[in-house]
């Protein structure tokens, strides 16, 4: 949650005050709780729409819809170009150095979340909410357009490309010889 | 099939296995990349391991990420409890 609010407001302080009064909101307007929707959502909603109104009143600038198109992100391939056959090849962008089956009990390893996490940290901005918000926290697409404010399209290559470099990171870690390329 | 639809490079697929999760593909590049998919391993390894990573961050827990939550909650819950004995 607090990570939602600080999308929207200018520091962690005033993220905090939110998620309080969010919480104050919820508690005192279980009663009118209609059970529409699930009160995940119900909660997120009522939290988005405080942390927006702060945000605003604040002037907090960047809004986060501006955020996301920004850092010329367009043209970052998911995989190394390197790990593909070049266009004079039998197979052009056929896998040269292909991807390894990974034991699924491996990933769910203490330390292997830890490298998950460790990754997430450490994507760009808007990356970083989205893959929290659809992977993290299991929200839909509908549920991340309407609380960043952003198209559908966009939310799905932010996402992509936060997949794609947490999925590189655990590589390097779990398959170093694959991974490691020239570094 | 139609013979002009073209086939699906491995480093294409890379690119749309969040599409394709989503459903979010044309009809025709869904095809087109069940067909890749269907007798390529690497690729299937590779949409597998995009499948664990999804996985693995679901596995996250609060307290990975959030480690004050529990305390804001329980901060939070005080202060109601307090206001309703105060009406």
């Amino acid at each position: 949650m607090l990570h939602v609010a600080q999308m929207f407001v200018r520091d962690r302080a005033t993220a905090e005050e939110v998620v309080q009064e969010t919480w104050l909101a919820v508690l005192n307007g279980i009663d009118r709780f209609e059970g529409r929707s699930s009160l995940k959502t119900w909660l997120f909603r009522i939290l988005t729409n405080r942390a927006k109104t702060r945000g605003q009143r604040d002037g907090r600038i960047v809004p986060f819809s501006s955020l996301a198109g920004a850092g010329g992100e367009d043209d970052e391939p998911s995989v190394d170009p390197d790990r593909f056959l070049g266009p004079d090849s039998r197979a052009p962008g056929a896998w040269a150095a292909p991807p390894r089956a990974w034991p699924e009990d491996k990933i769910l390893e203490r330390e292997t979340l830890g490298v998950i996490n460790m990754a997430i940290e450490e994507l760009p901005e808007a990356q970083r909410e989205v893959i929290r918000l659809r992977d993290v926290e299991g929200w839909t697409p509908i549920e991340v357009t309407d609380a960043l404010e952003i198209t559908d399209g966009n939310q799905r290559v932010l996402l992509h490309r936060a997949r794609s470099k947490v999925r590189a990171a655990l590589e390097m870690y779990l398959n170093p010889d694959v991974a490691g390329g020239t570094t | 099939m139609s013979l002009f639809t073209r086939e699906m490079a491995c480093q294409e697929l890379v690119e749309l296995v969040t599409a394709y999760f989503d459903g979010s593909l044309s009809r025709a590049d869904r095809r087109r990349f069940r067909a890749h998919i269907s007798g390529c391993d690497h690729c299937t390894a590779y949409i597998e391991q995009m499948r664990l990573v999804i996985e693995g961050a679901g596995r996250l827990t609060e307290d990975d990420i959030e480690p004050n939550a529990r305390e804001e909650l329980l901060d939070a819950f005080r202060g109601w409890s307090e206001g309703r004995e105060a009406d």
